[in-house]
């Protein structure tokens, strides 16, 4: 068991793998992730030359290959980058990066096809268990924790009500996430809480949010969009229901699920919801004094700056 | 909203939920126990459509968790509603033992809604996929004749 000070100073400098959506409509994601890595002194490298991570659509192809492709990204870190530690903020990404290490680990044929598949593209294979996979909120968990953050940001979330939304692939399967569901101070697959924590330690109120890891809707998008767009009202009104005035996501997914679905959900069904979307990033940016617009929050669909300016959060 | 649930078997579903959360209050045991059982006939329609019969067996004291696990077998992406069918079975519990507390109308909007979660989940990968897995802990759709 590594001892939770050997953990915080191994995550104050971390590989980091981006996966393509922080490159595109989760651009506000990436950037507040820096901006606060840079604000409390965190190293964050990037992977080089990295790839996707085999996201949904390759998996459901041929998830061997999917195995490879997040593997890759692997190896990359390790061989080449020389990193223990990759940290993916996207939950697809983080997903698959810890489902190629189970797979790894477990599978004798999936280690096969990636020995094989690294040898034809002339890339050392990734090995299970050379390097460990977390997400941006293990990341922040434990390199600074929710002490580091009170000390730092003097509890400027104040009076800011907040639901926690997860979605679902931040904790399933379960038997790809080891670490969690340890007891006291790991992560819970039934009720995860880090970003409650982290928001809370900043001074936010959690209100009590009973789909926190429910589905988005966001495999539905194309093929049936007036499903997700239920599927995010749902949410959304459940949120505001709760007393939330700000949903904080973690995904880049859910996030601009939500985001595009509370604007399909009052043109389609006439229902117009209130409640804004930021990214647990952007919130921890605020509450550290850095300005919206070094957050990326300028690129949200979902327009926060009225409550940011009534919070006095800018 | 009304008459458009995803999955043609689910129609109708949607308005009694909307008006269990509108008038429930008044009964707040008796709405728990409906919305329960619309999860459990939910859940019920997703083993049916899979070819198998829908247990009667319980859960932790509730059906509706023992035909979550049913319907979870072999069909991961099926497990993002599995934490959702906890919150109905706890809402459920907050309301039948506590009917008179003074939150009762607040936890019957949200056991509303999340029975509604529920309904919206399932329909869509009744009516979107038929059985196939469209989800990111999927399995190949060919694998399942797709």
């Amino acid at each position: 068991m590594v001892d939770v000070t050997d953990k915080a100073k191994k995550y104050r400098s971390v590989g980091y793998y981006p996966g393509c959506a922080l490159e595109g409509t989760g651009n506000g994601y990436d950037v507040s992730t820096r901006a606060i890595a840079k604000k409390l002194g965190l190293g964050l490298r990037d992977v080089s030359n990295w790839n996707c991570c085999g996201a949904m659509e390759v998996k459901n192809v041929d998830p061997k290959i999917q195995t490879y492709l997040s593997a890759r990204v692997l190896s990359q870190a390790v061989n080449e980058d020389r990193m223990d530690v990759v940290m993916a903020p996207c939950n697809g990404c983080y997903h698959n990066l810890k489902k190629a290490e189970y797979d790894l680990a477990h599978d004798p044929k999936s280690v096969e096809v990636v020995d094989k598949l690294s040898a034809k593209a002339g890339h050392k294979a990734y090995k299970a268990g050379e390097a460990e996979t977390i997400h941006a909120l293990d990341w922040l968990k434990e390199a600074i924790g929710e002490d580091g953050l009170r000390e730092r940001t003097n509890g400027k979330l104040a009076g800011l009500k907040i639901a926690n939304y997860y979605g679902c692939m931040y904790v399933r399967p379960r038997h790809i996430f080891p670490e969690k569901d340890k007891g006291p101070g790991s992560e819970s697959t039934s009720q995860p809480h880090f970003m409650d924590d982290l928001l809370a330690a900043a001074g936010a109120e959690n209100v009590s949010f009973p789909l926190k890891t429910a589905c988005c809707g966001g495999a539905h998008t194309l093929s049936d969009s007036d499903t997700s767009t239920k599927l995010v009202l749902n949410i959304l009104q459940a949120a505001e229901a709760s007393g939330a005035e700000v949903i904080a996501t973690e995904c880049p997914t859910c996030h601009t699920g939500l985001e595009m679905h509370q604007v399909r959900a009052e043109k389609r069904f006439g229902k117009k919801t209130n409640v804004k979307v930021l990214y647990f990033t952007q919130l921890l940016g605020l509450a550290l004094g850095i300005g919206p617009r070094a957050l990326g929050i300028h690129t949200n669909i979902s327009d926060s700056m009225d409550l940011i300016i009534e919070k006095r959060l800018t | 909203m009304s008459g458009q649930a995803a999955y043609p078997a689910f129609a109708g579903i949607e308005d009694r939920i909307d008006a269990i959360a509108v008038d429930g209050g008044s009964e707040p045991v008796r709405a728990a126990a409906e919305l329960l059982a619309i999860g459990e006939h939910v859940l019920e329609s997703w083993v049916r459509a899979r070819g198998e019969t829908p247990t009667d067996a319980r859960k932790e004291g509730f059906r509706l968790l023992a035909l979550h696990r049913q319907g979870a077998r072999g069909e991961p992406s099926f497990n993002a509603c599995r934490e959702t069918c906890r919150e109905l079975v706890y809402h459920y519990n907050l309301l039948a033992l506590e009917p008179d507390h003074p939150d009762t109308g607040h936890r019957l909007t949200l056991a509303a809604m999340i029975a509604r979660h529920l309904l919206l989940f399932v329909g869509g990968k009744l009516e979107v996929a038929g059985l196939g897995e469209f989800c990111c802990s999927s399995r190949p759709l060919r694998a399942v004749g797709h």
